[in-house]
C-alpha cells in the first residue's frame, strides 16, 4: 500500500517559489503595503566608547512631521537590558544591550534615540538635529590584547573575559607527554558578516478594533520573536502575531533574539496605536547587525612519527564584540568541531569571548567552524611538513573509518548533544577529491609551470559539519476540505532556502502527488504555533520528517476512507498521481480531493464529474457521527525531535594562481566533495553549496570588518567592503556521496552551511603551495594582495 | 518645491509631484507601489535596484525621480508578456539561478538589457561573469545565474557560434 | 540613506546652465551621471543647496572624431564612448582603460565629462586623459577656454576649474600611428576602483606614463626608469593598500603596462 518510494524524494524539481519572485511578486518586509505607516529612523553611536554627557531631542521633536522621539527615558518598563538566551557557569559576566543606551556608548551603530515621523526622509533629517555631547572612553579594539590588559568594555566587570570554558576528551596531557611530534601555531580569522542582501526590517500594525499587534519581521525565528513579544509586552499569543514574509536571506544574522530594532518597533505601534515600520539601511546593516568570525586559534598537535595524531589542544579566543545576549553558541560550535573528520582520540579545548568596543556577534553561516577548521586543516599542512609526509596521507592515516560509526568524542558537545557522528565515509570522500582535483598530477604540472614563470597551488581540507539540531520541529499537512488542494503549514520560516519545494517533495512523496501540487505556509505564527526557526542546517532534518510523518499520518487515514468508498481492503490500495486506487486495477480510484469532499458531512457538494466518487462514501448517506475519533478533515499533524545531530561531511580541494608580483590570487579549479546524506533535491544542494562556497571564499580573500585604533568602522559600505561579485567567484565542481542517517526515517542531514567551512582552509594551503620555492608560510583569514606580498617578502626565499 | 514628472512606466503614463530629492527607487516602490525594485545599499554597489531607464540598465538608487521627467522605465513587473515568462525569467527558474530572490529582478533586468544590447554573446564562463559583475548575490554563489545567461542567450538567439 | 533637502534645475541649454552655476553660487552642485554624486547625497556626505542637472543640454552628448583625436560632450555617457569605434581605433588606451571603470549598468549613466570634473585620482579616465595629452574645454560667464589635462588635476577630487565654470568638452588625442598604448590596473574586484593603475604610451624612445591611485591626481612620468616613477608618486595609505605597497605596484605594473606597449608598438597592433 505504498506509492513508489523516493518517486519524488531525489528529484530536481524547479522551485515552486520562483515564478512569483521573478515577475517582481515577491513580498519582503518593505513590499508589506501601509501607505499610514509611520517610519522610523535612529541615532546611532559616532564612537566606539563614551559617556553621553547631553541627549537633548527637543529641537528633533519640534520638527515638522515628527510624531515621536524617544531615548532610554521615554522607554519605561522596556529600560531593561535585552534578554540573555542562554545563561550558563562559564559565562560568569553576562551582558546585554539596552534597547536605548543608557549614559554610555559601547559600539560605532549603537541605537541612543528613535525618530519616528511621516517619512524616513523627514525622520533622518530630524536625527541629525538631535544634540548629543559625548565625553570619549577609551576603546577596546584588539580582543586578544584584552584578554588581560588595556581598558574595560564594561567598568562594571572586573575582566574584559566575558566567558572562559574548557572541554576535554580522553588525557590530552598524557597525549602531549608521550608524544613523538607536536607542532603548534597560531591561526586567526576575521571579522565578517552574514551580509544578506536584504537588510533587516520591521513593519508593526495594530489593529484598533481587535487590539492585536501584528508585526512583519525579517527574522528566520518567528515563534521565538513572538515569545519575546509576548513577555515583553504583554499581549497573548492570539493578540500577537509574527509574520516573516519572503525574506532576503539571513545566513544567521537573521536569527538573533532580539535586536532592539524588533522590540522598539511593536512597541511604537502599540503605544502611537498606528503602523509603524523600519527599513534598516546598509550603513546601520554593518554598523548594527551582528557580525562574526573573529577568533584566533593557538592549535598544537600531538602525534607519532608515522603521522597518527594522537593529540589536539587548541585555546582561541572570540572577538565577542560589546554585548553576549547569544551565549557560548559560536565558541561552543567552534569546539565541537575542533578534530574535523581525524579521529583524534585526546582533545582538550579551551574557549574564551572577549568584550571589545564593537558590535556583537551572533551565530553566522559556519558559525565557528570555518575558524576551528581553519586551525586544524592548517595544523595537519604544518604537522605533514615537519614530518615529510605527502599531506593527503597523513589526513588518510587519521580519518574516522566508516567502521567506527557512531564515533563519539566524548567530552564535546554540539547544540547540547553529545558529539558522536553517525555516518558517512570520510576516507571515499577525501580519495574522490583527490582524484577530481588531479592530486596525483599535480606536482609535475606545478613544475612545469613554475618554470614558465607560473606559481599554481593545489589546497586540501576535510571537514565535518554538525546538523539538524533540535528540539523540535512541526507541521500539519492536510487536504483543503472543498478544492482538495494539499497544503503543509510549519513553525519555520525561509531565507532561500527553497522548502516552497523540499518541503513539498516530502509531502508529495508520501502523498503521491507531484510537488507544485503542495502548498508550503510558513513564517506565520497564526498558521502553526511550535517550532523554533531556520537556522543551523536544521530545517530540512527536523521538518522534513515532521512533515513525512504527518503526510504518513493523512496517507492512512486516505487509505482507510478509500477501502470504505471503494469496498476494497486498505491493503490493496495504491497511492499515486494525486489517487488511490485498487492495487493492479488503476480505473478502481478515488482521488484525494475526493475524499476530502466525502469526509466532512457538511460539504459542499458539487457537479463537478471529477468528485462523483465523492458519493460512494458509507457514512455520507447513513452518517452517525465519526469513526474512531476523525475528524471531518484529511488532516495529520505530527512533531519531529531528534535524538542526536546527523553529521555532514566533506572534502574541499582548489587550485590557486598567484601572481608573486601584485600579490593577487585567482582560483582556477574548485572541487567539492559533499556528503549530506539523502538529498531531497540536488540541485538545491548545489545551491547551497555554492552560496557557502562563495561565502567562504570572500573569507579567505576579500571580506573583513576594518576598525581602527578608535574603533571606528572604517569599511561600512559595499564600496569598501569586498563582497565578491561573479568575476571573483570560482566556479565549483561538486561530487556528491549520499550515506543515509540512521538517525531520521529519511536519512536525511543538513546542507546549508558545509560550503562555508573549508574554503580559508583551503585557499591558505594552495597560496602557501604556489609560494612553497619562497618559503611562505600562511596563517590568517583572509589574506589579500598586500598581504600576500608581504609574505613573500617576509618568507626565507623572498627578495624577489 | 515639488516639481512634475511625467513619464513613462512599463508601458504606462504616469505623472506625478515630486520633491526633488525623492530617489527613483523610493518612488517606484512607495509612490507607484512596484516593490519588485529592491533596494539593497542605496549606494550603487548592490544592484538589486536595476531598472531599464529608456532601455539601458541603471540603477535607481543613483538617480532621483525628477530626473525621470520624460524617459521610459522598465522595471521587473513590466518584463513578461503576460503569461509567458520573459527568456531570462525562465533561465533563471530552470538554472536554479535564484535563492532568497531579493537580488532578482536587478539581475534579470541587467542580463536583459545585456542580452538585447548584444548581438552576440560569448558563452564562456569569464565572458558571463564580467558581464553580470555588477550586480551582488549572497545566496547562489552566482554559478547557476553564469548558467542561466547561458540559457537565455540561446533562447534568444544570442549564443555566438 | 536618504538624501538631505535641495533645490533641483534641469536647464534645456548650456547658456541656462551657466547663468544658473553663476547664480546659484559654488554651494550649488553639477549633476552630471549622478553615479558619484548621488551616492554622496545618499550618504549625507554631500549637503549642496541646489542641483543644476545637466540631462536636458542635449548639445552636450556627442563623440566627434577626427584625424587628430576625439572630442566628447561632456555630458556623453561612458558607455557610448565606450561603444564608438573611431574611439577604440584613434585612442586604443580608451576602450581598455573604460572596460575597468565600474561596471556596465553604472558606465551607462556615468559621463565623460562628469568622471573628469569629478577628479578622483583614483579613476581611469583622469589618467587616460593625461597619458593623452588631452585637455578638456569649460564654459563660464567669461566664455570658453580650454584647460591642458597637465594643468586640469590639481588635487583630489579638485580640478583648475572656476567655481562658475562647467566642463564642456573632453578632447582625447589620436595615438601616434608609431606609438603602442596599454592600461593595467589592480582592484580588488572587477570594476573597483583600482589600488593602482598604470597607462602607458611608447613610439620609440618615447615613453609616457601616467598612474592612477598613486597619488592626489593622475601622476605622469616621462621616462622608462622605474626609479623616475618611485620618485614622481605620492602614494597614500588606505585600508586597501598602504603607500609601500602601491609603491610596488607601481614598478608592477609600470613596468608590465610599458611592455605591453612597446609591444604593441613594435607589433603595430593596439
Amino acid at each position: 500500500m505504498t506509492g513508489a518510494a523516493g518517486r519524488v524524494i531525489g528529484r530536481s524539481v524547479a522551485r515552486n517559489e520562483d515564478e512569483r519572485l521573478l515577475r517582481g511578486r515577491g513580498m519582503y518586509v518593505d513590499d508589506v503595503r501601509a501607505p499610514d505607516a509611520l517610519h522610523v529612523a535612529f541615532l546611532r553611536s559616532p564612537v566606539a566608547h563614551a559617556r553621553i554627557r547631553v541627549l537633548d531631542v527637543s529641537a528633533a521633536r519640534a520638527h515638522p512631521g515628527v510624531t515621536a522621539v524617544w531615548t532610554h527615558a521615554d522607554l519605561g518598563e522596556h529600560a531593561e537590558p535585552l534578554p540573555l538566551l542562554f545563561p550558563h557557569e562559564h559565562l560568569p559576566h553576562p551582558k546585554t544591550q539596552q534597547p536605548l543606551a543608557v549614559d554610555e556608548v559601547d559600539f560605532v551603530g549603537q541605537p541612543i534615540a528613535m525618530v519616528i515621523a511621516e517619512n524616513r526622509y523627514t525622520a533622518e533629517d530630524a536625527v541629525e538635529l538631535i544634540e548629543l555631547d559625548l565625553e570619549d572612553l577609551p576603546a577596546v579594539v584588539d580582543y586578544e590584547a584584552a584578554v588581560d590588559q588595556g581598558p574595560l568594555v564594561h567598568a562594571d566587570l572586573p575582566t574584559n573575559v566575558a566567558a572562559d570554558g574548557t572541554w576535554t576528551v580522553g588525557d590530552p596531557d598524557r597525549a602531549f607527554a608521550e608524544a613523538e611530534i607536536v607542532v603548534r601555531h597560531r591561526f586567526v580569522c576575521e571579522r565578517s558578516s552574514s551580509m544578506p542582501m536584504e537588510p533587516r526590517a520591521v513593519l508593526a500594525r495594530l489593529d484598533p478594533g481587535t487590539g492585536s499587534l501584528t508585526v512583519w519581521d525579517t527574522t528566520q525565528c518567528v515563534l521565538p520573536v513572538r515569545s519575546a513579544l509576548v513577555a515583553k509586552l504583554g499581549l497573548p499569543e492570539d493578540l500577537l502575531h509574527v509574520i516573516a514574509p519572503d525574506v532576503g536571506g539571513g545566513f544567521g544574522l537573521k536569527g538573533y533574539l532580539l535586536y532592539p530594532e524588533e522590540l522598539l518597533v511593536p512597541l511604537a505601534a502599540l503605544r502611537l496605536r498606528a503602523a509603524v515600520r523600519w527599513n534598516e539601511d546598509r550603513r546601520e546593516h554593518f554598523l548594527a547587525s551582528n557580525h562574526q568570525r573573529g577568533q584566533a586559534h593557538t592549535i598544537e598537535l600531538a602525534a607519532t612519527r608515522d603521522g597518527v595524531i594522537t593529540g589536539l589542544r587548541d585555546d582561541f579566543v572570540q572577538d565577542q564584540g560589546a554585548f553576549i545576549a547569544y551565549g557560548l553558541i559560536t565558541p561552543w560550535i567552534a569546539a565541537s568541531h575542533v578534530a574535523g573528520s581525524y579521529r583524534i582520540p585526546n582533545v582538550s579545548v579551551r574557549y574564551r569571548c572577549v568584550y571589545t568596543n564593537k558590535v556583537s556577534v551572533s551565530p553566522m553561516r559556519g558559525v565557528g567552524r570555518p575558524q576551528s577548521s581553519f586551525a586544524l586543516e592548517r595544523a595537519v599542512d604544518l604537522l605533514a611538513h615537519e614530518l615529510g609526509l605527502d599531506r593527503a596521507e597523513l589526513r588518510r592515516r587519521n580519518l574516522v573509518q566508516p567502521e567506527d560509526f557512531p564515533y563519539a568524542r566524548e567530552g564535546l558537545f554540539f547544540a547540547g548533544y553529545p558529539v558522536v557522528l553517525d555516518s558517512g565515509d570520510y576516507p571515499k570522500a577525501l580519495e574522490l577529491a583527490l582524484d577530481a582535483i588531479g592530486y596525483d598530477g599535480f606536482a609535475a604540472e606545478q613544475a612545469l609551470e613554475r618554470e614558465r614563470g607560473r606559481y599554481l597551488g593545489l589546497g586540501l581540507a576535510c571537514y565535518v559539519e554538525g546538523t539538524g539540531e533540535g528540539p523540535y520541529e512541526g507541521a500539519r499537512v492536510y487536504v483543503q476540505p472543498t478544492s482538495g488542494k494539499v497544503q503543509v503549514t510549519t513553525g519555520l520560516t525561509t531565507q532561500g532556502q527553497s522548502h516552497a519545494t523540499t518541503f513539498a517533495q516530502i509531502a508529495a512523496d508520501v502523498l503521491g502527488l507531484e510537488p507544485d501540487q503542495v502548498q508550503i505556509e510558513e513564517g506565520n505564527t497564526a498558521a502553526f504555533g511550535f517550532g523554533a526557526g531556520t537556522f543551523g542546517s536544521r530545517a530540512i532534518v527536523n521538518c522534513a520528517n515532521a512533515i513525512s510523518l504527518a503526510a504518513l499520518e493523512v496517507r492512512d487515514k486516505a487509505l482507510r476512507y478509500a477501502a470504505n468508498m471503494l469496498e476494497a481492503a486498505a491493503e490493496d490500495l495504491e497511492v499515486g498521481g494525486g489517487m488511490i486506487h485498487v492495487r493492479g486495477v488503476p480505473e478502481r480510484s478515488v482521488s484525494l480531493r475526493e475524499i476530502a469532499i466525502a469526509v466532512n458531512p457538511i460539504r459542499y457538494t458539487t457537479l463537478d464529474p471529477s468528485t462523483a466518487g465523492v458519493e460512494r462514501f458509507a457514512p455520507a448517506r447513513t452518517w452517525s457521527g465519526f469513526e474512531r475519533g476523525d475528524g471531518p478533515l484529511l488532516e495529520g499533524s505530527a512533531f519531529w525531535a531528534p535524538s542526536s545531530t546527523t553529521w555532514s561531511n566533506g572534502v574541499h580541494a582548489a587550485i590557486v594562481e598567484v601572481d608573486p608580483g601584485t600579490g593577487d590570487v585567482r582560483y582556477l579549479r574548485y572541487v567539492v566533495v559533499h556528503d549530506c546524506g539523502v538529498m531531497v533535491n540536488p540541485a538545491i544542494v548545489n545551491g547551497q553549496i555554492h552560496g557557502g562556497v562563495a561565502q567562504g571564499v570572500a573569507n579567505s580573500f576579500f571580506e573583513r570588518m576594518v576598525y581602527d585604533e578608535t574603533g571606528q568602522h572604517r569599511n561600512a559600505s559595499f564600496l569598501d567592503f569586498l563582497m565578491p561579485y561573479a568575476t571573483e567567484v570560482p566556479s565549483i565542481e561538486i561530487h556528491h556521496l549520499e550515506t543515509p542517517s540512521p538517525l531520521n526515517p529519511l536519512g536525511i542531514k543538513g546542507a546549508g552551511e558545509g560550503g562555508s567551512i573549508s574554503p580559508p582552509a583551503v585557499t591558505a594551503a594552495a597560496i602557501e603551495d604556489a609560494l612553497a620555492p619562497f618559503g611562505v608560510h600562511v596563517d590568517e583569514a583572509p589574506l589579500d594582495p598586500q598581504r600576500v606580498r608581504a609574505l613573500i617578502a617576509a618568507a626565507p626565499g623572498g627578495a624577489a | 518645491m515639488k516639481h512634475a514628472v511625467t513619464l513613462t512606466v512599463n508601458g504606462e503614463r504616469v505623472e506625478r509631484e515630486v520633491e526633488p530629492r525623492l530617489l527613483l527607487s523610493d518612488f517606484l516602490r512607495h509612490e507607484l507601489g512596484l516593490t519588485g525594485t529592491h533596494v539593497g545599499c542605496e549606494h550603487g554597489v548592490c544592484g538589486c535596484c536595476t531598472i531599464l531607464v529608456d532601455g539601458a540598465a541603471a540603477r535607481s538608487c543613483l538617480m532621483l525621480a525628477v530626473q525621470a521627467d520624460g524617459v521610459e522605465l522598465r522595471t521587473i513587473e513590466g518584463l513578461a508578456e503576460g503569461e509567458e515568462l520573459h527568456p531570462v525569467q525562465a533561465a533563471f527558474r530552470e538554472a536554479h539561478g535564484l535563492q532568497c530572490g531579493f537580488c532578482t529582478p536587478g539581475f534579470v533586468l541587467a542580463i536583459t538589457a545585456f542580452l538585447e544590447e548584444s548581438e552576440t554573446v560569448d558563452l564562456s564562463d569569464g565572458a558571463i561573469r564580467e558581464a553580470i559583475a555588477g550586480n551582488l548575490c549572497r545566496c547562489t554563489g552566482y554559478q547557476n545565474i553564469v548558467e542561466a545567461v547561458r540559457i537565455a542567450a540561446r533562447a534568444m538567439g544570442k549564443a555566438s557560434a | 540613506m536618504k538624501p538631505p533637502p535641495f533645490d533641483y534645475h534641469a536647464p534645456a541649454t548650456l547658456d541656462e546652465a551657466v547663468r544658473l552655476r553663476t547664480e546659484l553660487g559654488p554651494e550649488a552642485s553639477i549633476l552630471a551621471g549622478g553615479q558619484s554624486l548621488i551616492p554622496l547625497l545618499n550618504l549625507r556626505f554631500a549637503r549642496p543647496s541646489a542641483l543644476i542637472d545637466l540631462r536636458r543640454v542635449r548639445e552636450l552628448v556627442y563623440v566627434r572624431a577626427g584625424q587628430d583625436g576625439v572630442a566628447v560632450g561632456a555630458m556623453t555617457s561612458q558607455r557610448e564612448l565606450e561603444r564608438s569605434v573611431d574611439a577604440a581605433r584613434l585612442c586604443p588606451l580608451l576602450r581598455e582603460a573604460q572596460r575597468c571603470v565600474a561596471h556596465p549598468v553604472i558606465r551607462n549613466r556615468g559621463t565623460v565629462g562628469g568622471t573628469i570634473a569629478h577628479a578622483d585620482p583614483a579613476a581611469e579616465l583622469p589618467a587616460a586623459l593625461r597619458v593623452l595629452a588631452g585637455h578638456v574645454t569649460v564654459r563660464g560667464p567669461r566664455g570658453e577656454r580650454r584647460i591642458d589635462a597637465d594643468e586640469l588635476f590639481q588635487f583630489h577630487f579638485t580640478t583648475s576649474l572656476e567655481p562658475d565654470e562647467i566642463l564642456t568638452e573632453v578632447f582625447f588625442p589620436a595615438l601616434r600611428p608609431d606609438a603602442g598604448s596599454a592600461y593595467l590596473e589592480l582592484s580588488r574586484r572587477h570594476g573597483d576602483y583600482p589600488l593602482a593603475g598604470a597607462a602607458a604610451i611608447a613610439a620609440g624612445d618615447h615613453v609616457r606614463l601616467c598612474f592612477a591611485a598613486l597619488g592626489p591626481t593622475p601622476v605622469l612620468v616621462e621616462s622608462d626608469d622605474p626609479a623616475d616613477w618611485d620618485a614622481a608618486i605620492e602614494p597614500a595609505g588606505d585600508i586597501h593598500a598602504s603607500a609601500g605597497y602601491r609603491r610596488e605596484l607601481a614598478a608592477v605594473l609600470g613596468g608590465r603596462a610599458l611592455a605591453l606597449a612597446r609591444e604593441r608598438a613594435t607589433g603595430g597592433a593596439a
